[in-house]
């Protein structure tokens, strides 16, 4: 459907550029419909001011800022921030008796076994000032907001330094009153606008839950706001003309002059990218359904889309007791990567992870002082990894080091040969990580046969085939630039606003008419804040669903609805299916309860044809001029493989396994026997077994 | 050994797998928010022949490690005595009794067998915690119950499941002995369908391998689980190691209990005897064998968390039937507070007992209460009845790493604690506040971590208030020069007079108005090595922060702070 906008704001889009900032590099790219040509760039992430790293990508892209039309930038600025804790000086003003939630918890401990562990507050104690107000539970007032007091609190914590100001009152999502009232008074004393009201950012009731997210919110957002500013202005002396869009955790994207009001939501926006690039991948190869398989060198994410969309949740927990609830894509982190250590145990088996060499001194063949056998040292032992790259990397390491510390560390106590414990520490490797990505799409009640495994990452697809063999999963989805796959979801991400409102009534009592009122209001709420980016936008739609539950039950199931008018019958109908299909129960004995109704509202931009990403031209005719040699590959024994490179491939190649497709940025395992084609956007699909 | 080592690791992860996803649909599926939320509950495989435990849930609450290998054992022995009626398929047995190898009586287990080709291979078993069973009060935590009756209802086992079917009739008699019946239908079906679960991929796995590799599989992770173990405490010097854990009272007679721990070491393997501990109680504060050995493996696994979950794993762990004392309980004395305080400090006497031989990995003694507080009355604007539960944690114990955690979970859980907007919402008080509890930290190089300090003030109708917590008349133990903790405190406040309950931690139906209040402190971890040790630039962040006050730095750790 097409969304009539004034043709005088608005952009047309056809030259648009997305940058992705990772750990370790910056990657950008840069599509131009006109032309119909893409450019790609990979630069190393210049950690102390990542905008070095983007101009730098945009430079080696040769991208003429002037005719630019749109930038959309993926950061780990926030992400950083949080996990090295380098967050800016932030006071929280809370509810007398309440300055410790912060601090307390939920009374937790870091792992179920041991009894050490530590945890450090967002905000220090000294930090956190309490004054005189107190709400009830359904919001009316117990106490008074003491002005005078708050006033006071202020001035200590500018006294004491603090750049930025979480408000946060007990039961404010019930009665924003005293909050707004604070806000108020804050506004005309506060220096800066980095002021952050517990309930703004999520109106749901729990105090350590909302209170951590609002004072993450706080802590990140003047580095945010210094951060998008500088770019904006140097992208702007260097010609370019128009806004930055900020890629935001949820997958939709923000204009950088009002990410930062909200900074807590780009969080996570990095692995969200993407999610948003594979999902967009699977639609157009008319794959809908995927379980996404990210693998780093430290770590791996797994998430899942449905239909094309990515499964998104509300409790996103960063690490230890580091809750960010606020509506994002819901990617699971899993600690084994690259880099994970294999070593015997005491009991004499075979352990993967989870200790991982990270990447100083990293896996022995990056020549920096590793020691320890990795899982990239047993690609690169098996030939899976092309050796030569070695000599590319460092001269320090050698094949036959690497073979000597498998043979002594593993072989040695497993009475094999190195080659065959590298085997050994694969198999572990992957089946660990095929019961993580089980873990994870059965948590959504979803069978993972009933996906395809979309690899990407730089290790992805070297494990892919292998990890869906143990999941039972039929074929392996390789787009064409796996390691770039995050700057791809800056330039195909929509427009996105998502809304929840809690309404919390037995089906017997609820009157439908309201929540259809609600629907219309939050997708009224969301067509306009989107009309407000000047964006250009093919289709704009909604995506609907509520959460439910059985009267007594706590946790929630979300039932995806077809519209926003369903009647009572159909959302009990909807509601014991999802049910039924997730737990395999029937409760005719119990009552059910709508608890959320929420809609997204999703602006889609044109099209990006994504069979530009490699070359057309560079493809050559044959099957055979893409071969660039053969090399011994273990595949249970070692076996003379054929290697081809991944942008001469003709379209319509059919590749049996076993076979090794190199490109510069991942390399593709395909095992003996299974089947691999191209479709026309040039994704590599591999059928498991299709070739024997 | 024909078994290769990588097939073994992967029949290993194979089997947590499964039993990983019995935990998860057991807790999405759950109607009691003790399951639900707070993950009071456990799903493993064990062994056709004996019970033994083969393999269980990561995310199972650590009490029941090692329980439910007695209930299977005890189940398997009374079908082939002939006292329970033995299974077919598609049977699963339903038991609580405490002295049938469980804990107390919320505790729920379902068992069921697991067959191939007619015959039983292992058996599928889970407990789950009901939030009541019956008894004299709602919840079954009786401060002052003098025997088992007094607490609920006590099931057998016997076949709630019949060839698939729920048998309506035993399902019509639990419902009339216990409160809030009509949601219970909702945790039988998922306690049942995270068994089917479990069977489900239990059977994909066999069909990959094979019957026998599995077979094998089990036998021999159950003796590399053994040498891992026997690895581990072999780092024990041989010798004896003596402890003494104290309970507060019973709630019924106003005497401490003792816990008299001996552990000898002697070439990789540990005998625990507790002989001299205190005899058995006239309230609630009993063990029963079951949890008593399940009490000493957790406290093993806190201090070895390598080491996988399995009887294997037991095996270099030898415990001395504590006969005649408290810690063997038999029918009919009251067991409620075992699972939740009594587990715990015959945790601290492990750990005290080994933090000299192994302070690496050791910490000085945590809060380890449940602080179990429970308010049952009538919400008049509401026109309902209620019970509310307040449970809460403490400070952890100081250790060579680092100072203890504050406000962290039970030691034999790992359940979160309720936010106080949602106690709020459902039940007529108001946390006057909800702060740490300054001074509480056990002083020492590293000290203990803080415990809670939160005050509750009821708004409408009549109420009366229970407690079931510990460590308030000695704090948790310091280590290695550390100083202890903290005790608990609990003060009612009665029309504006205070009140201290005669048991400190412990006190039944105390009756409330509108207007009274009730205020606790938990207990603070125990400190780790001598607090003149500490850094003093540590003691003045403390009392920077407002941890302690600069008398408490001065007296506690002798450092003046300006």
């Amino acid at each position: 459907m097409n969304v009539p906008q004034s043709p005088s704001k608005e952009i047309t889009a056809s030259k648009v550029a997305g940058v992705d900032v990772g750990g370790t590099f910056t990657d950008l790219v840069m599509y131009d419909a006109e032309t119909r040509t893409v450019r790609l760039a990979k630069t190393p992430t210049t950690l102390d001011n990542q905008a070095f790293g983007v101009l730098k990508a945009l430079e080696l892209a040769d991208a003429d800022l002037a005719t630019l039309d749109l930038i959309v930038h993926g950061t780990t600025t926030t992400t950083n921030a949080v996990l090295e804790r380098t967050l800016c000086k932030t006071g929280l003003i809370t509810t007398e008796g309440f300055r410790d939630v912060l601090e307390l918890g939920r009374r937790t401990r870091p792992n179920a076994y041991g009894m050490k562990g530590e945890f450090r507050p967002v905000i220090p104690r000294d930090l956190r000032l309490e004054v005189p107000q107190r709400l009830y539970a359904d919001g009316g007032v117990y106490k008074e907001l003491d002005e005078a007091a708050f006033k006071s609190a202020l001035q200590q914590l500018l006294d004491k330094g603090c750049e930025s100001l979480v408000i946060h009152f007990l039961h404010s999502y019930a009665n924003p009153a005293h909050e707004l009232r604070a806000g108020e008074i804050a506004a005309k004393i506060w220096p800066n606008e980095n002021i952050t009201l517990g309930h703004a950012l999520l109106s749901e009731s729990r105090e350590f839950e909302r209170g951590v997210t609002a004072a993450i919110n706080a802590s990140v957002q003047p580095l945010l706001r210094r951060y998008v500013e500088r770019l904006a202005d140097q992208l702007a002396d260097k010609g370019y003309r128009h806004d930055v869009l900020v890629m935001n955790g949820n997958g939709g994207m923000v204009s950088a002059r009002r990410v930062a009001i909200e900074a807590a939501k780009t969080v996570m926006s990095g692995p969200a990218s993407g999610v948003m690039a594979a999902a967009y991948t699977g639609r157009r190869a008319k794959i809908p359904n995927l379980l996404t398989y990210d693998m780093g060198g430290t770590s791996t994410d797994v998430a899942l889309i449905r239909d094309a969309e990515p499964a998104v949740s509300n409790e996103i927990e960063i690490e230890y007791a580091m809750p960010i609830h606020v509506p994002m894509v819901d990617v699971r982190t899993v600690g084994a990567g690259g880099g994970s250590i294999a070593r015997i145990t005491e009991a004499g088996l075979l352990q993967v992870g989870p200790e991982s060499a990270g990447s100083t001194p990293g896996p022995i063949c990056y020549g920096r002082g590793g020691t320890e056998p990795t899982i990239s040292d047993a690609n690169l032992l098996l030939g899976r990894m092309n050796p030569e790259k070695l000599n590319s990397v460092s001269s320090t390491v050698s094949l036959a080091d690497i073979e000597g510390i498998f043979a002594d560390k593993l072989g040695k106590a497993l009475g094999v040969s190195a080659q065959e414990a590298a085997a050994a520490v694969l198999r572990i490797a992957n089946t660990r990580m095929a019961d993580a990505v089980r873990m994870v799409s059965v948590s959504l009640g979803e069978d993972p046969r009933d996906y395809a495994l979309f690899a990407f990452g730089g290790a992805g697809p070297l494990h892919a085939t292998a990890i869906a063999r143990e999941l039972g999963v039929p074929r392996v989805l390789v787009p064409s630039r796996p390691g770039i796959t995050n700057a791809l979801g800056c330039v195909v991400a929509d427009l996105r606003h998502d809304f929840v409102n809690t309404v919390n009534k037995p089906l017997s009592v609820l009157e439908i008419d309201a929540v259809h009122a609600l629907f219309d209001q939050q997708s009224a709420e969301g067509r306009t804040l989107i009309e407000k980016e000047n964006v250009e936008i093919e289709e704009l739609r909604e995506i609907y669903s509520v959460d439910m539950q059985f009267i007594g039950q706590t946790h929630l199931l979300r039932v995806p609805l077809p519209g926003p008018r369903p009647t009572l019958e159909e959302l009990q109908d909807l509601f014991e299916k999802a049910y039924f299909n997730r737990f395999h129960v029937e409760l005719p004995e119990i009552k059910a309860s709508l608890v959320n109704v929420n809609c997204s509202v999703i602006g889609r931009r044109s099209e990006i044809d994504l069979s530009l990403l490699i070359d057309p031209a560079g493809r050559k005719s044959t099957l055979e001029d893409a071969l660039t040699g053969t090399r011994k590959v273990w595949f249970d024994g070692l076996v003379d493989t054929p290697i081809y490179w991944r942008d001469h491939l003709p379209l319509d190649a059919q590749i049996t396994g076993p076979a090794i497709i190199e490109q510069m940025d991942t390399t593709i395992v395909i095992d003996p026997g299974d089947k691999a084609v191209q479709d026309a956007d040039g994704n590599i699909i591999i059928e498991l077994g299709a070739g024997v | 050994m024909t078994i290769d080592p990588i097939t073994l690791s992967v029949i290993q992860s194979g089997l947590q797998q499964v039993c990983d996803e019995m935990d998860l649909s057991f807790s999405r599926a759950a109607f009691s928010p003790v399951i639900a939320e707070a993950n009071d509950r456990s799903d493993g495989i064990y062994s056709a022949v004996d019970g033994a435990l083969i393999s269980q849930g990561a995310s199972g609450l650590p009490v029941f490690v090692g329980t439910m290998q007695y209930s299977t054992r005890t189940l398997i022995k009374m079908i082939s005595e002939g006292t329970v009626a033995a299974p077919v398929p598609g049977d699963i047995y339903i038991v609580n009794d405490p002295y049938l190898g469980g804990t107390h009586l919320m505790d729920v287990r379902f068992a069921m067998p697991f067959y191939r080709d007619g015959e039983i291979f292992c058996w599928l078993s889970n407990t789950g915690h009901w939030p009541d069973t019956g008894g004299a009060v709602p919840g079954g935590f009786s401060a002052s119950a003098t025997s088992v009756e007094q607490e609920g209802l006590r099931l057998p086992p016997v076949r709630l499941f019949k060839q698939g079917e729920l048998d309506m009739e035993i399902y019509s008699i639990i419902c009339s002995n216990i409160r809030v019946a009509e949601q219970r239908i909702g945790d039988v079906k998922a306690q049942a369908a995270a068994l089917l679960v479990g069977a489900e991929r239990l059977g994909r796995i066999l069909d990959r391998y094979g019957d026998d590799v599995v077979k094998e599989a089990i036998e021999e992770l159950r003796q590399r689980a053994a040498d891992q173990m026997r690895a581990n405490v072999g780092l024990i010097p041989n010798g004896v190691y003596r402890s003494k854990a104290y309970v507060d009272s019973d709630g019924v007679v106003n005497e401490p209990l003792v816990i008299n721990l001996a552990i000898t070491a002697k070439d990789g393997e540990l005998t625990f005897d507790f002989s001299g501990s205190s005899d058995p109680c006239m309230g609630p504060m009993n063990s029963v064998l079951a949890t008593t050995h399940s009490s000493v493996y957790l406290a093993m696994r806190h201090i070895f968390p390598d080491v996988p979950i399995s009887a294997g794993a037991f095996e270099p762990l030898k415990i001395i039937r504590p006969e005649g004392t408290f810690l063997d309980a038999q029918y009919p004395r009251p067991v409620s507070g075992c699972a939740a305080e009594v587990s715990q400090r015959i945790a601290e006497a492990v750990f005290a007992a080994l933090v000299e031989a192994l302070p690496d990995r050791v910490t000085a003694s945590p809060a380890g209460s449940s602080g179990n507080f429970a308010l049952g009355g009538y919400d008049p604007s509401r026109e309902r009845g209620y019970v509310m539960y307040q449970i809460s944690g403490g400070g952890y114990g100081g250790n060579s790493d680092h100072d203890g955690l504050s406000n962290g979970c039970s030691t034999i859980g790992i359940s979160k604690a309720p936010p106080v907007e949602i106690m709020e919402q459902q039940y007529p008080v108001l946390y006057h506040r909800y702060a740490l509890r300054e001074g509480s930290g056990g002083a020492g190089k590293q000290r203990g971590g803080f415990g809670l300090d939160y005050e509750i003030e009821l708004l409408r109708g009549q109420a009366t208030a229970s407690f079931v917590m510990d460590h308030g008349r000695f704090g948790p133990q310091g280590a290695l020069g550390g100083k202890d903790g903290k005790p608990n405190t609990v003060t009612v406040w009665q029309g504006g007079e205070a009140i201290v309950p005669e048991h400190l931690s412990k006190a039944q139906d105390i009756p409330l108005k509108p207007g009274d209040r009730v205020r606790v402190g938990t207990p603070g971890g125990g400190g780790y090595g001598k607090p003149e040790d500490r850094d003093p630039k540590l003691v003045a962040e403390d009392v920077r922060l407002g941890r302690y006050t600069a008398q408490e730095a001065s007296d506690l750790f002798g450092v003046d702070v300006v």
